[in-house]
C-alpha cells in the first residue's frame, strides 16, 4: 500500500520539498504557487436537483429503449430444454441411472423422444446442463494443473500437489491431473430427426468451436511438442480413475486429441455457480436447407455414462439459438426497463419536489 | 558520611546526590569519605539502533503497531494453513511496508549516527595540570575542568568558576534547548570568579555535591565546597544560575573556566529532554478504532456463521465429498475439530480485507502530506517575524476542526507584547513633581532585571527599542521591563549600566549615581512581585519592590494608597497593564537580618524553592508606597475580527491571564470577547467575601439558566463569565463541606457551559492547565486548543488536545503542536484549514470501511454458492492490488485536495464550522449509513452478476463463462463503482483530480488486459488467461456492467440530491463570491 502512496508523491512532483517544520525554524516564506495555496482551478459541480433532473430524464430515456430492445431480442430467441436425468419411474433412463456402476464395460443406453413446436432456423447451439454441482467448490476449482496442460513434460510426469488425490494412481502420474478432469463429463448425446415418413435422420452435430479460441492454441497444449504420436507422448503416465479411455483417446482427430481436446477443454472451465450448462455441439445451418432444425419429432440418443444422482444432480439437454446478445436472458432487459423508469419516475418527483419548495434558490443551482 | 552531611547541614534523607571532584583532585583526607561513583562519558547517543541489533529491534518496533501485526497474524495463518488465497497476498504487501519502513528508518538513524559522531568528536579545551589541552567532547568526564570561547556550545552541563567578564558573570543563549533568544545572565561562584589563568584555576581544591540529574531546565540544586589549607570548607549554594547546560551558546564573554560538574552525556539535561512528549489521540482516530472494532466482530461473525452453515450444510457425506471431489487422506484423518477451526481461520484469511489496513498507512500519509498546506500557506506568514505556520505534530490535523473550546493567553498573545509607557502615578498625583519623586524613578531604574545591550544584532531579534545611542538596547525577559525602563529614560532616568555590582544612573543632572546591587528577589508568577536590596553611594540600605497591585497593597503600611489604588483601578478599566512600586528602608540590622534569611534559603538543597519563597516573605513587608505605573499593551490586529469569527463558529474562548480583573475585562471588551450586549456574571473575591460561594454559585447558575432557556426565543443576551484564580482554587477544591452542598464543579461547569466567553483572570499557570484539564474532562468531553507563547503557557499547550504558539520561537512553540506566528492566524488555521483536514479525513475513513464492505461482501455472498468452500470470488491479483493501486490514489488524492466549499467561503461565514462540530462526520448514524450503502451496493453487484450469468449464454459464439469471468465482472463493477463514488463526493476537481480517478480507472482496465493477456511464466495457475478480454468482448457483459453501476449509485445520488449537503447559506455566499470575481 505504501506503493501507491508513495507514486502519489512523484506523480505531482510538488510534494517532495522538505519536511513540515517539524520544529526546524524556517524563515523562508512559503512559495506562491497555487497547489502550494490550495488555489489550483477548479471545477466546482454542484449536485442539486437542477443539475441532476436532466440527468435522471436523460437515463431514463437511454435505458427505457435499450430495455425493450434486449427484451424484444431475448423474447425471439427460441430455446429447448430436456431433463434426462431419469428419476422418474416413467423416464426412459431410470435404469440406467438405477444400475449404474464404474466397472460395467457394457455403456447404458436410452433414448428420449421429445417434439421441437416451432421451427429453428439460424445455428442452434446444443448444450449439457448440471444441477446441484458444485464445480466451484474451492477443493474442485485448484484440483488442477495448468502447466500440465500447457504441455509442460515435467509437469506431466509429477503433477502438481494441489491435484491430490488425483495426482497419482498406481504409482503413475495421472494425465490430466486433478479432480476437473476426473470428473470429466462424458456423456454422449445424440440427436435424430424423426421424419414424418418414418425414417430417423442423425443430425450433424459440430464438436469444434465450442472452446475459447485461446485456451484450444494457447492455454492447453498437448506434451511433446508436435510429435503426432500422442500416445508416446503421454508414455508413463495413467488416465483418470474415473475415465473409460486415456486422454490421448478422446478423438480420432488429431487436432482435437489429448489436452487439446475441446470438449475436455469446456469442462476444465469451471462453472460459477451450482447450476450451470456448457456448450456441447453446434449444430451449423446448412446453406441449402431454410431451417436448422425443422419443426416436429426428434429423438435424444444417450450413453448414460455419468452418475449425478448420489448428489441428487440433474441432467439436462439445451437447444437454443443464439442472438448478438447471447442466448435467452430476460432479466437484463427486465432490469433496463425497471432501472429506467426509475429514473424517470424519480426525475419527475424530484421536479415536483423542485418546483414545490426549491424555488428560491432554482436560479442559483441552474446558473451554476 | 550521610551522618556527617546531616550534623554539618542538617540535611537529612539525602540520598539523591553525586559529588563531583574539581579536578580530579580527592579532598583532604578526613574531610569526606569518597564514595566512587560511576559516571557516563560525555557520548550523546540519539541514534536508536546499532549494526547489530537494528534488524531486531526494528522488526519489534513496526510489529508492535497493530497494523502490521494484523498482517503478520494474517500472513502466518496463511502459511501455515491451507488458505484460499495464498501467503503472498499478505505477505508482499506487508514485507513491502516493512522494508520501506525498515531502509527511512535505518537511514534516519545513520543520520543520527553520524550526526552524534560529529558532536562526540568535536573538540573540546580541557584544563589539566595548569595547561588547557585539546580532545574530543566524548572524553569528557565528570570533574574535568572544562574552557569554552564566545560563541561555542558548552559541551556538557558546567558548572561556572570564572569568567574573562571581571564581575564573573557570563551571557548566554539557550536557544537552541528552550528556543528564547534572549541573554541569559550566569554567575560565577563568588570564591572561585577572580581565577583568570589555567594555573589558578588548577589550583582549586574542591567538591561539589548536587542532586541526581534530572530533566528540568530551570532547577539545579548544589554546593561547592571549597578546601583552603586544611581549614573547613567554605560551602557556597550553587543554583540554576551557575550552571551552564550542554546546548546553550556563550555569548559575549571571552571565554569562561567550567568544571564539568554533574553531568555528562546521556545525563545531561539537554539529553533528558530528548524524551518525547506524550501522545495525544485525535478524535477522529478514536472513532476510527472504535469502527474497526465493529469491522472486526463483522468480520468474525462472518467467518463464524460461514463455518456453522459450512458443517451444516455438509451434513450428508454426498455433499461433503461427491464422488468427483475427495478429500485427500491426510484431510480425512484430521479430526473434525480440527477441521472446523482451519475452515475458521480460512474464512478469516477470505474476509480478512475487510479490516482496510491499508488504511492506516493512507491516514498516516495523508496527515503527513497534508500538513505541508498549513506550512506552505502564505496567508499565515508573517512578513515581520519572517515565519510562518509550523506544525510539530501531524497526528492531530483534523483536531483543528473539531475545536469547541478556544483558551487564549492574553499578553503576547491577545496583544502585541509591544509595551509602551504610558503614564506614572506617584503619591497619587500623575507625574506631577514631588519630593517621592526621585525616590520613585530611581526605584524603577535599579528594581529590574533588565540588561544592556551594547551591539545591534541581538539574533535578528527587534528585542528592546532603539535607543537614542545607536548601539545601545534594553533585553530583558519581561517586556513591561524594557517598557518601564525605557519610560523612565524618557523622563530624565537612565539605566546605563550593571558594573562590578554596581547599577549606574544617570540622573537628571546628567550625574552618574551609583547602586551597590546586593541582592535580587526574582520575580516569580506566584508572588507576582520583584524586589532589588540596593546599598546608595551614602550607605543606606534600599529595598525596591515592584509588582502587581494585589501583591503590593496588602504588604504596604504607608504612603498615600487610596489615590494610588483609585488610579490603578482606573488605569486598568483602560486595559493598561498597572504596576505598583514600593520601598522600604532597611537599617543594618535588618539588612543582615534579610541576608541571613536569603543565604540561608539559598544554600538549602531541598526545597530550596520553598524556603526562598518564605524568606522573601519575611522580607518583603511593611512597604511605604511609592505609587504606580501604567503600560500600554495594544492588540494585535485582527484579534477581534478572529474573536468574533471564532465565536459565530461555535467555539467558546476563554481568555486566561494573570493580569488585574479590570486589564484583562477591558481587553476583552476590546478584543469583542465581551459584546455591550454581554451580561457579565462575575466570580471574583470581591463578591465571594461578600456571599458564600455556594450562595453565588447557585445564583449564578440560576440566572444564566434561565436566560439561556430563554434566549432560544430571544437572540439577544449572551453571558460572560469572570471568575479570578482566587476563587477558581475554591471552587475547584474537593469538597470538604459535606454533600449537602453539592458539588460546585458541576455548578462552575454548568454556568461556564451557558456563556460564551469566560475571563480568568489573576491566573498561576497551574490554574491554566487545571482550567483546561477540568473543561477536558467534563461531561461532553470536548476539544480543546490552548493558544500562549510564553513560558507560563506551556503547561496549558500540554494539556490541551491542540496546542498552538503564539510568537515566535519561545518555550511554548517547542512544546506545542502547531506555532502561529500571529493570532489572527488562528481564524485561517482553524475555519478553513482544520476544517478542511475534517471533511477530509472523515471522507477517508468512511470511505476506506465502504469500499472494503463492497470488495469483501459479494466474496461473503458468493460462499452460500459454492458449498461454503472459501472459494475467493477474485482472482489473486485482484484482491492484492484492490486496495493498493486500483483504489489507493484517488481517495488519497481527494483527501489532501478535497474543497467541498472555497476557501473564501469558510472565512466568510464561521458558521460553517459549525456543521462539523462534535465530530459529525464520523458518528455513528453517518457510519452506518456507509456501511448500509456498501451491503447495498454488495448486494447490487453480486446479485446484479449472478441473475445475468444464471443459465444463460453470454456471448454471440455460444461459449460460456467460468467462474472467473463472474468474479472478473463483479470486481470491474466494483472498481467502477467505487471510484465514481468517490467523483460524486467531489466537489473541486482539479487537474489532479481528473487525472488519478481517471488514471487509476484506466490503470485498472490496462492492468487487466495484461494479466490477462500473457502466460505467465511464474505462476503455477492461468485462470486468468483471457478472462477479461473474452468478457469485454461480450455485447451484455458491457450492458451489464453499465447497469450495475448505475444503480448501486443511484441510492447515493438520491440522497445527495435530497439531503442538499450545501446549505442554502453556502450557495448564497458562493454566488456572492462568484458575482465579485466576474
Amino acid at each position: 500500500m505504501m506503493a501507491s502512496t508513495y507514486n502519489a508523491k512523484d506523480e505531482d512532483g510538488h510534494i517532495t520539498v522538505a519536511g513540515p517544520g517539524g520544529g526546524t525554524l524556517r524563515s523562508r516564506k512559503p512559495e506562491n504557487t497555487a497547489f502550494k495555496q490550495q488555489r489550483l482551478p477548479a471545477w466546482q459541480p454542484i449536485l442539486t436537483a437542477g443539475t441532476v433532473l436532466p440527468a435522471f430524464f436523460v437515463i431514463g430515456l437511454i435505458f427505457i429503449p435499450i430495455g425493450i430492445g434486449l427484451y424484444v431480442t431475448s423474447n425471439n430467441i427460441k430455446e429447448f430444454e430436456i431433463d434426462y436425468t431419469g428419476v422418474d419411474m416413467s423416464s426412459p433412463c431410470f435404469n440406467c441411472s438405477q444400475n449404474f456402476s464404474w466397472n460395467s464395460t457394457r455403456p447404458c443406453t436410452c433414448s428420449i423422444p421429445f417434439y421441437l413446436d416451432q421451427p429453428y432456423e439460424s445455428n442452434v447451439f446444443m448444450y449439457y446442463g448440471l444441477s446441484n454441482f458444485y464445480q466451484n467448490h474451492r477443493r474442485y476449482v485448484k484440483s488442477r494443473d495448468d502447466s500440465q496442460l500447457n504441455g509442460d513434460s515435467e509437469a506431466l510426469t509429477k503433477p502438481s500437489k494441489e491435484c491430490e488425490p488425483y495426482a497419482f494412481h498406481d504409482n503413475k502420474p495421472i494425465a490430466p491431473c486433478g479432480a476437473i478432469a476426473n470428473s470429466m463429463f462424458n456423456d454422449s448425446l445424440e440427436l435424430f430427426y424423426n421424419d414424418p415418413n418414418g425414417t430417423k435422420v442423425q443430425i450433424h452435430l459440430m464438436k469444434t468451436g465450442i472452446a475459447w479460441w485461446t485456451d484450444k492454441h494457447v492455454k492447453f497444449r498437448n506434451p511433446g511438442g508436435n510429435n503426432p504420436n500422442l500416445t508416446v507422448a503421454f508414455q508413463g503416465t495413467t488416465k483418470p480413475v474415473n475415465w473409460r479411455k486415456p486422454v490421448y483417446e478422446l478423438d480420432s482427430d488429431q487436432e482435437n486429441d489429448g489436452f487439446i481436446n475441446e470438449d475436455f477443454i469446456v469442462w476444465m472451465r469451471t462453472a460459477a455457480l451450482p447450476t450451470f450448462r456448457k456448450l456441447y455441439r453446434i449444430i451449423q445451418k446448412k446453406k441449402d436447407m431454410v431451417l436448422t432444425l425443422p419443426r416436429g419429432n426428434y429423438t435424444l440418443e444417450v450413453v448414460y455414462n455419468y452418475p449425478v444422482r448420489s448428489f441428487e444432480g440433474r441432467k439436462r439437454m439445451i437447444l437454443s439459438t443464439i442472438s448478438w446478445m447471447g442466448g435467452k436472458n430476460p432479466f437484463l432487459g427486465i432490469a433496463y426497463i425497471t432501472v429506467g423508469s426509475v429514473c424517470f419516475f424519480l426525475g419527475v418527483v424530484l421536479l415536483i419536489i423542485h418546483h414545490k419548495y426549491g424555488n428560491r434558490n432554482n436560479s442559483a443551482d441552474i446558473s451554476n | 558520611c550521610f551522618i556527617r552531611y546531616a550534623n554539618c547541614v542538617g540535611e537529612e534523607n539525602w540520598v539523591d546526590s553525586r559529588t563531583v571532584y574539581i579536578g580530579h583532585k580527592e579532598p583532604p583526607p578526613g574531610a569526606e569519605a569518597y564514595i566512587p561513583q560511576r559516571y557516563p562519558d560525555n557520548r550523546i547517543v540519539s541514534s536508536k539502533y546499532t549494526f547489530w541489533n537494528f534488524i531486531p529491534k526494528n522488526l519489534f518496533e513496526q510489529f508492535r503497531r497493530i497494523a502490521n501485526f494484523y498482517f503478520l497474524v494474517i500472513f502466518l495463518v496463511q502459511l501455515i494453513i491451507d488458505t484460499p488465497t495464498s501467503p503472498v497476498t499478505s505477505g508482499l504487501p506487508l514485507f513491502f511496508v516493512i522494508t520501506v519502513t525498515a531502509i527511512k528508518q535505518g537511514y534516519e538513524d545513520w543520520l543520527r549516527h553520524k550526526a552524534d559522531c560529529s558532536i562526540n568528536e568535536c573538540p573540546v579545551d580541557v584544563v589539566q595540570q595548569g595547561k588547557v589541552v585539546r580532545t574530543q567532547s566524548h572524553k569528557l568526564r565528570v570533574g574535568d575542568v572544562v574552557m569554552v570561547r564566545e560563541d561555542e556550545t558548552f559541551p556538557c552541563d558546567l558548572i561556572l568558576l570564572s569568567s574573562s567578564r571581571h564581575d564573573g558573570t557570563c551571557y548566554v543563549t539557550t536557544a537552541s534547548l528552550d528556543g528564547e533568544s534572549s541573554h541569559k545572565t550566569y554567575y560565577a561562584v563568588p570564591d572561585t570568579m577572580a581565577f583568570r589563568t589555567e594555573q589558578e584555576v588548577d589550583s582549586l581544591h574542591a567538591t561539589i555535591e548536587c542532586e541526581q540529574p534530572q530533566p528540568d531546565l530551570y532547577k539545579f540544586v548544589g554546593r561547592i565546597n571549597i578546601y583552603k589549607d586544611k581549614e573547613e570548607p567554605v560551602a557556597r549554594p550553587l543554583g540554576a544560575e551557575n550552571l551552564l547546560l550542554r546546548g546553550a551558546t556563550l555569548k559575549n564573554t571571552q571565554h569562561i573556566y567550567g568544571t564539568v560538574a554533574v553531568y555528562t552525556g546521556m545525563e545531561t539535561k539537554m539529553a533528558l529532554n530528548y524524551q518525547s512528549k506524550s501522545q495525544k489521540r485525535s478524535a477522529v482516530e478514536k472513532s476510527m478504532n472504535a469502527f474497526l472494532i465493529v469491522y472486526l466482530c463483522i468480520l468474525i461473525s462472518k467467518a463464524v456463521i460461514n463455518t456453522v452453515l459450512k458443517y451444516a450444510w455438509q451434513w450428508s457425506p454426498d455433499r461433503d465429498e461427491p464422488w468427483y471431489n475427495h478429500r485427500t487422506e491426510n484431510e480425512r484423518q484430521r479430526h473434525v475439530v480440527i477441521r472446523a477451526f482451519t475452515d475458521f481461520l480460512a474464512f478469516m484469511v477470505l474476509f480478512n480485507y475487510i479490516i482496510p489496513v491499508s488504511m492506516y498507512v493512507t491516514v498516516e500519509m495523508q496527515k503527513f502530506l497534508g500538513s505541508y498546506f498549513i506550512t506552505w500557506d502564505e496567508e499565515m506568514f508573517d512578513e515581520e517575524l519572517g515565519e510562518g505556520a509550523q506544525v510539530n505534530t501531524s497526528d492531530l490535523n483534523e483536531e483543528l476542526g473539531q475545536v469547541e473550546y478556544v483558551f487564549t493567553d492574553k499578553t503576547g498573545t491577545l496583544t502585541e507584547n509591544n509595551m509602551e509607557f504610558i503614564e506614572c502615578c506617584v503619591d497619587g498625583n500623575v507625574y506631577i513633581p514631588h519630593e517621592h519623586e526621585d525616590l520613585f524613578f530611581r526605584a524603577l531604574c535599579l528594581c529590574h532585571t533588565v540588561q544592556v545591550k551594547e551591539e545591534e544584532t541581538v539574533d535578528g531579534i527587534k528585542r528592546g527599542i532603539h535607543q537614542g545611542r545607536p548601539t545601545s538596547f534594553y533585553i530583558s525577559s519581561s517586556p513591561d521591563e524594557v517598557a518601564l525602563v525605557e519610560g523612565m529614560k524618557r523622563l530624565g532616568y537612565t539605566y546605563l549600566r550593571l558594573k562590578d555590582n554596581h547599577m549606574e544612573i544617570l540622573n537628571k543632572d546628567d550625574e552618574i549615581e551609583r547602586f551597590e546591587l546586593l541582592h535580587v528577589l526574582n520575580f516569580d508568577s506566584v508572588r507576582r512581585r520583584m524586589s532589588v536590596i540596593v546599598k546608595s553611594s551614602s550607605g543606606e540600605y534600599l529595598l525596591f519592590c515592584k509588582g502587581a497591585d494585589s501583591s503590593i497593597f496588602p504588604r504596604v503600611v504607608s504612603g498615600k494608597v487610596e489615590q494610588v489604588k483609585a488610579r490603578v483601578e482606573q488605569n486598568a478599566v483602560e486595559g493598561l497593564r498597572t504596576l505598583c512600586v514600593a520601598y522600604k528602608r532597611l537599617s543594618t540590622s535588618e539588612y543582615e537580618e534579610a541576608c541571613h534569611h536569603l543565604t540561608e534559603a539559598k544554600l538549602a538543597l531541598q526545597d530550596r524553592e520553598q524556603r526562598l519563597a518564605q524568606a522573601y516573605d519575611i522580607i518583603e513587608r511593611d512597604f511605604v508606597l511609592l505609587g504606580a505605573t501604567a503600560v500600554e499593551d495594544r492588540l494585535q490586529e485582527k484579534a477581534a475580527d478572529t474573536i468574533e469569527s471564532l465565536h459565530k463558529a461555535g467555539m467558546k474562548v476563554w481568555v486566561l491571564t494573570g493580569d488585574k480583573m479590570e486589564t484583562a475585562a477591558a481587553t476583552c471588551y476590546a478584543s469583542k470577547l465581551f459584546r455591550r450586549s454581554t451580561q457579565i456574571l462575575e466570580l471574583t473575591k470581591k463578591r465571594t467575601e461578600e456571599q458564600s460561594l455556594h450562595d453565588v454559585l447557585f445564583e449564578l447558575n440560576r440566572t444564566s439558566f434561565f436566560f439561556f432557556c430563554s434566549r432560544l426565543s430571544v437572540d439577544c443576551l449572551d453571558f460572560g463569565l469572570i471568575i479570578d484564580g482566587a476563587t477558581l482554587s475554591a471552587v475547584l477544591k474537593p469538597n470538604q463541606e459535606g454533600a449537602a452542598h453539592g458539588n460546585y464543579r458541576e455548578i462552575f461547569l454548568e454556568i461556564c457551559r451557558n456563556c460564551s466567553a469566560v475571563l480568568c483572570c489573576r491566573m498561576a499557570p497551574l490554574q491554566k492547565a487545571q482550567i483546561v484539564k477540568l473543561i477536558k474532562a467534563s461531561k461532553e468531553h470536548p476539544i480543546t486548543l490552548a493558544i500562549g507563547d510564553g513560558a507560563n503557557d506551556v503547561s496549558m499547550i500540554l494539556e490541551a488536545h491542540v496546542g498552538i504558539m503564539g510568537k515566535e520561537g519561545r518555550q511554548a512553540a517547542r512544546n506545542s503542536d502547531y506555532a502561529i506566528p500571529k493570532f489572527k492566524h488562528l481564524k485561517k488555521m482553524l475555519l478553513v484549514h482544520g476544517h478542511y483536514y475534517y471533511i477530509r479525513i472523515a471522507e477517508l475513513v468512511q470511505y476506506f470501511f465502504y469500499k472494503n464492505v463492497c470488495f469483501i461482501f459479494p466474496q461473503f455472498l458468493y460462499q452460500f454458492f459454492c458449498g461454503f468452500s472459501q472459494q475467493p470470488l477474485y482472482d489473486t491479483a485482484y484482491l492484492t492490488l484492490y486496495n493498493i493501486s486500483f483504489t489507493s490514489l484517488p481517495i488519497l488524492l481527494y483527501s489532501l485536495v478535497e474543497q467541498h466549499v472555497t476557501i473564501e467561503t469558510l472565512k466568510r461565514e464561521p458558521s460553517l464550522y459549525r456543521d462539523i462540530a462534535k465530530n459529525s462526520l464520523l458518528r455513528w448514524p453517518v457510519f452506518l449509513y456507509w456501511t448500509c450503502l456498501g451491503v447495498f451496493d454488495a448486494v447490487i453487484f453480486f446479485f446484479g452478476a449472478y441473475f445475468l450469468f444464471d443459465n444463460t449464454t453470454f456471448t454471440s459464439n455460444g461459449q460460456m463463462f467460468g467462474n472467473w469471468t463472474f468474479g472478473t465482472l463483479v470486481f470491474t463493477v466494483l472498481v467502477f463503482t467505487v471510484t465514481l463514488k468517490l467523483a460524486l463526493d467531489t466537489h473541486h476537481w482539479t487537474w489532479i483530480n481528473h487525472f488519478v480517478i481517471w488514471g487509476s480507472l484506466l490503470f485498472y482496465v490496462i492492468f487487466s488486459l495484461l494479466w490477462g493477456g500473457i502466460i505467465w511464466p511464474f505462476l503455477n495457475y492461468q485462470r486468468m488467461y483471457y478472462v477479461f478480454m473474452q468478457m469485454l468482448s461480450s455485447g451484455p457483459a458491457w450492458l451489464s456492467i453499465i447497469l450495475l453501476i448505475t444503480v448501486s449509485l443511484l441510492p447515493d445520488v438520491i440522497k445527495k440530491v435530497l439531503c442538499r449537503t450545501r446549505s442554502e447559506k453556502v450557495v448564497s455566499v458562493e454566488l456572492e463570491l462568484r458575482n465579485v470575481d466576474t
